[in-house]
């Protein structure tokens, strides 16, 4: 009980530390990688709750896809460091006021302060039955049967967030040679070579 | 005190003992992979290989180890030092940590976690870091070059070997490797592997394999003709020896997971009590050695992929296939009401 008590706490405040340290990193790439601790933290703490499918799958879809984007663009951006640091005070009261709006916010909703008896009548419904099936089964049973319709929304909305980005980048540029494989496969001897005769000191 | 010794220490020391048992096979293993893929190439292009070190060059990986061992750490003077050898640590922790969740027999598994196969997926996925941070701390050209490569590299495949993955999930029923073995036992034996209805998945899944650990002929991260040696230029003694480690690490365990996945993980190939004398954790072994077998032979037989050949392959013919193959299996599961409860 105790080493869970320690491991929740280690985990709360790595999260943290490296959350600050996302912001406050001089290096961008740095920043990343902080970023990149933040989520393990995060994802250990799904683990202390039991909730090991949604660590895992924060873990496969957020530190092994997105990040590594995110590195990738990092890594290439050509960025002067001292003029990024200067707007850093400027900008400080609109983050601010961002992050109290925020901290209100999740405090407004942690405390149980705006729930009312219905939404609480509501949330105890569409919670799964605790039994012996792993979350893997359990979150299966929900979105799958009651929430299908959302997830399936869900799932269009990233389709077409997802062609939209292509439709943005895709340009035909001309002059490009591309290699058509199935071509070349279907080339023949007879349509790409000829014997020719050469006579001496012709030439072809 | 007794109380604390009880609940806390001594499981503590079974796990440390019990990764101990697991570890120091492992990096054995890999020191005599490197013998044998050595070996193997020099049958297949009619040398001998490795014969002065030791009887048959039995003790070649050891002396290889040792040199690296005793050469000197160069850090070059742009690199980030930190993270430059951060790096290799990354990828050689990686390489060993998923070990945990592999069943080598029935019960003997560190961690048998109801969702090995997605911690075996999120730990190979995390493989692209050391890389990655490795080209970008050296600060060069050549390693900056391979790490982008083999990023973009990593991360194609892992899609497709995502929706292998779903399928053999959707026919066993679990994410439990224990349980994805077991659901591969039967009268028929070998014929109730996943590898038999499931075969053209198995072919993908090891195509992607390759690619996901920087294998022939997908191994443009380092291809030497254009890139030195890729990522890992600018690394010398043990830095390059934990690099060289987790790759063939890595070879073992894609080995081992495509064993546990398609070929019945520790069940013998047939119910003969021949076959069932023999440990599973020796039939674990001998599956495992034969894909590794094959990753040697395709290293021997093929020529390197262009990176353009490299990304149409993974997008546009194993992920429509696999994505195809995913809905298919659903569909017939579904239809002949065979989905496992």
């Amino acid at each position: 009980m105790i080493i869970s008590t320690i491991a929740f706490y280690l985990f709360a405040a790595m999260t943290i530390a490296s959350a600050f340290m996302v912001i406050s990193a001089k290096n961008p790439v740095h920043s990343v990688l902080y970023l990149i601790l933040a989520f393990f933290n995060s994802a250990a703490l799904f683990v202390l709750l039991g909730a090991e499918f949604l660590a895992m799958i924060l873990v496969v879809v957020y530190v092994g896809a997105v990040a590594v984007l995110f590195l990738f663009v990092v890594m290439m951006l050509d960025i002067n460091f001292a003029e990024l640091r200067q707007g850093f005070l400027q900008y400080l009261p609109i983050g601010g006021l961002v992050g109290l709006i925020l901290l209100i916010e999740l405090i407004l909703v942690v405390s149980g302060w705006a729930l009312s008896p219905d939404a609480i009548r509501v949330g105890a419904e569409t919670a799964p039955v605790v039994s012996d099936l792993t979350n893997t089964e359990q979150l299966g049973h929900v979105i799958y049967t009651k929430y299908a319709y959302l997830f399936q929304i869900a799932g269009m909305i990233l389709l077409v967030a997802m062609i939209g980005a292509i439709v943005l980048t895709n340009r035909q540029r001309a002059g490009v040679r591309r290699q058509n494989i199935a071509k070349q496969v279907y080339r023949r001897p007879e349509e790409s070579m000829a014997v020719r005769k050469v006579e001496p000191g012709q030439g072809v | 005190m007794v109380e604390f010794w009880d609940v806390y220490l001594l499981p503590a020391l079974i796990i440390v003992g019990q990764i101990l048992l697991i570890v120091v096979p492992l990096l054995v293993a890999v020191a005599y992979l490197t013998l044998y893929e050595r070996k193997v190439m020099a049958v297949m292009q009619l040398r001998k290989g490795p014969n002065v070190v030791g009887p048959f060059g039995l003790l070649q990986p050891l002396a290889d180890g040792a040199k690296l061992f005793f050469k000197e750490t160069v850090v070059p003077t742009g690199a980030n030092k930190v993270l430059f050898l951060v790096a290799p640590m990354l990828t050689f922790i990686l390489s060993l940590i998923a070990w945990a969740v592999i069943p080598f027999d029935e019960g003997m598994v560190l961690a048998n976690i109801n969702v090995g196969v997605l911690y075996l997926f999120a730990i190979s996925s995390l493989g692209v870091y050391g890389i990655i941070v490795a080209g970008w701390a050296s600060n060069s050209r050549y390693p900056f070059l391979g790490a982008l490569r083999s990023a973009a590299q990593m991360v194609s495949y892992e899609v497709s070997i995502g929706f292998v993955i779903v399928t053999v999930l959707l026919c066993a029923g679990t994410m439990n490797l224990t349980g994805i073995v077991l659901s591969q036992k039967g009268s028929l034996g070998l014929l109730n592997w996943w590898f038999i209805p499931l075969f053209p998945m198995f072919i993908i899944f090891f195509v992607s394999i390759l690619a996901e650990t920087n294998r022939h002929p997908f191994d443009l991260p380092e291809a030497e003709a254009e890139l030195v040696a890729g990522y890992q230029t600018e690394y010398s003694s043990m830095a390059f020896a934990l690099f060289f480690l987790g790759e063939y690490a890595n070879m073992i365990l894609m080995s081992g997971i495509c064993t546990v996945l398609f070929l019945g993980g520790w069940l013998p190939p047939a119910d003969w009590a021949i076959f069932t004398w023999i440990p599973g954790i020796i039939w674990f072994g001998i599956k495992v050695a034969l894909l590794l077998f094959v990753f040697i032979w395709v290293r021997a037989t093929l020529p390197r992929y262009r990176y353009d050949q490299l990304m149409r392959l993974g997008w546009k013919v194993f992920l429509p296939f696999s994505l195809l193959w995913v809905v298919l299996t659903a569909g017939f599961l579904v239809y002949f009401d065979m989905i496992p409860a």
